[in-house]
């Protein structure tokens, strides 16, 4: 195995400090941290290659955030980590894609299993058509949890973590569809955690969403971040630099050439004195 | 190409009572052609009902529906619907058993495991199914099923009530896979996606998020499928053996509703006590399938409300 080799290269620690981890679920905890390492990680459609040779890290309990114009690719760079991609024929992924020094694209690994590790909370909420605590409690039940007070408890930490229970509580029987487009995010959110992932990925969490809204998934992010790894894709600048403590900057510079990662840094840094000029006119709002 | 403002006034407004008159036509138009689907339904029903009154008045609704036997030219005459119904509804039965797992998962298979070229035939043939006339459906029953269900069951005869049960199973079952299909397809993808997400496999993403939310639609599908066999004359009519005698089995000859009326209405007395019966008989049926029809669209109209959002 050469490839052990250049992961644990890969894998090691953030290349910048962050703040001490806060073990809330010492069962989670225990198990793994949660950290992605990208090495040379290229997408390609068919014969179009749309990402070529990302390299990053995405530290453990921490908020990363992918920013970039519409169509550079970080939609599509967020779903190769839960392997997504997989369900859109004509995907090829090259490079190394490494959770906790795991290569999540060897054969041997089963996606569906992968699912289970890394949750996704999608653009727009997608509640399924059942009660709220049928919807959370659906990650827990796929993963073979029947006992009523067990799930019961489950569902009570996922949707407290989520910053939705004090809200639906007393209507948990109450179909999903009865929520607020912010409250069914949110529960999307629970759902999401109620598996017990290491990493969640969001994708626009918050852009179908009113300022309100908004700000009350920002805060469950920040909450969120002492248990899980977040990857965070946002068209919005000011959010990014709100919630993320690194960032890494996509640009797809012409049609002819696939998207590429520009730079990838602490958040403070990358916002206040970044190191390439393309970065600095993207983030003061020059083009995109 | 000036004009004064009550010029452009005056253009502009014998433009709008133009217009307008226009538009009363065409809506007066579209609002009879509505209204005339509905007309046409009264008017069937006004008319079963004259027809049957007749045989309403002089043997009663209550005898004709509880009576055990059905003997309309003996002596003396006994007009019981119960063979019939509980022929028709073994048929049904049958058929039943046959389209619901056949239907439903032909219907998952175009809808989530088929894509391209291959779904759009496999639509297209699904549609031409719906095309074939009865009678060949028919055809095919007398020279293939009878003999088999006569071999494999060791029948003294092939027509019995299994064996027009599957052949309306058959013939229903492009109603229930497209109306199926096309709930399915109504599932938003984000729906798929979210479950793939939690970590299910695609098969538990179908059984668990996909036919459940579109359990409505698929259960319109069958009650339509349903409303179809009920009413299915010809194909019964060739292949049940037509003995109007209440039935034990399903290996037992059987008599439809539909087959009865296809096959007396042709030798009764016009205007005569069999004849109106007959027409109780229609009466029933069309009972029996509004019902099924009407809980089918409300059923529907649900589900059409349900990703309305």
């Amino acid at each position: 195995m050469v490839m052990s080799a250049v992961l644990e290269e890969v894998t090691a620690e953030a290349p910048f400090a962050l703040s001490e981890p806060v073990r809330v679920d010492a069962d989670r905890a225990e198990k793994v941290s949660g950290s992605f390492s990208l090495k040379d990680v290229s997408v390609a459609y068919g014969n179009e290659t749309v990402i070529a040779g990302v390299n990053m890290l995405v530290p453990s309990r921490a908020v990363t955030a992918l920013i970039g114009p519409s169509g550079c690719g970080k939609s599509t760079l967020l779903r190769c980590l839960n392997r997504m991609n997989d369900e859109i024929g004509n995907v090829r992924v090259g490079g190394t894609i490494a959770l906790d020094g795991l290569d999540i694209y060897q054969k041997s690994i089963d996606p569906v299993d992968l699912r289970m590790r890394v949750g996704q909370v999608f653009q727009r909420p997608n509640p399924f058509p059942m009660s709220i605590y049928d919807n959370v409690a659906f990650g827990p039940r796929t993963q073979g949890v029947r006992k009523r007070d067990e799930l019961d408890a489950i569902i009570e930490a996922a949707l407290k973590d989520a910053a939705l229970w004090d809200e639906v509580k007393n209507h948990l029987k109450k179909h999903a569809f009865e929520l607020s487009g912010g409250q069914q995010q949110r529960l999307c959110i629970a759902r999401a955690l109620a598996t017990k992932p290491e990493v969640l990925l969001m994708d626009e969490p918050a852009s179908a969403l009113d300022p309100i809204s908004t700000q009350q998934i920002e805060d469950t992010i920040a909450e969120l971040k002492d248990m899980v790894t977040i990857v965070i894709v946002t068209h919005n600048m000011q959010q990014a630099a709100r919630i993320s403590d690194q960032t890494a900057f996509m640009l797809r510079e012409s049609m002819d050439q696939p998207a590429h990662l520009v730079e990838v840094g602490e958040t403070k840094r990358m916002f206040t004195n970044p190191d390439d000029k393309r970065t600095e006119s993207y983030i003061t709002g020059r083009f995109g | 190409m000036t004009m004064t403002p009550s010029e452009r006034a005056g253009r502009l407004l014998g433009r709008t009572t133009r217009r307008r008159a226009a538009e009363a036509v065409v809506r007066t138009l579209i609002y009879a052609a509505g209204l005339l689907s509905i007309v046409i339904l009264l008017a069937i029903a006004v008319f079963l009902f004259v027809e049957a009154r007749k045989s309403i008045a002089e043997v009663g609704l209550g005898t004709m529906l509880t009576s055990t036997q059905w003997f309309p030219t003996g002596t003396p005459k006994i007009f019981g619907f119960l063979p019939l119904i509980i022929g028709s509804l073994m048929v049904t039965g049958v058929a039943l058993v046959v389209f619901v797992p056949i239907g439903i998962g032909a219907a998952v298979f175009i809808s989530e495991f088929s894509a391209g070229w291959f779904k759009e035939v496999m639509k297209s043939v699904i549609e031409f199914m719906a095309a074939v006339p009865s009678v060949v459906y028919g055809f095919l029953g007398v020279a293939i099923l009878i003999p088999w269900v006569k071999a494999t069951f060791g029948l003294t005869s092939g027509m019995t009530a299994l064996t027009g049960g599957l052949v309306l199973g058959i013939m229903s079952l492009p109603t229930v896979i497209s109306i199926s299909e096309d709930a399915l397809h109504a599932v938003p993808d984000a729906l798929r996606q979210g479950s793939l997400a939690l970590g299910n496999t695609r098969w538990q993403t179908i059984y668990k998020v996909v036919v459940p939310s579109a359990s409505s639609g698929i259960f319109a599908g069958v009650m339509l499928g349903l409303g179809r066999a009920i009413g299915e004359t010809m194909a019964v009519l060739m292949l049940t053996g037509n003995a109007a005698v209440i039935p034990t089995n399903v290996f037992e000859s059987v008599r439809t509703m539909t087959g009865t009326i296809a096959a007396e209405m042709g030798e009764v007395v016009f205007g005569g006590l069999h004849y109106s019966v007959l027409f109780s008989v229609g009466l029933v049926l069309f009972g029996i399938t509004f019902v099924i029809n009407l809980a089918a669209d409300l059923v529907l109209e649900r589900q059409r409300k349900r990703w309305r959002r």
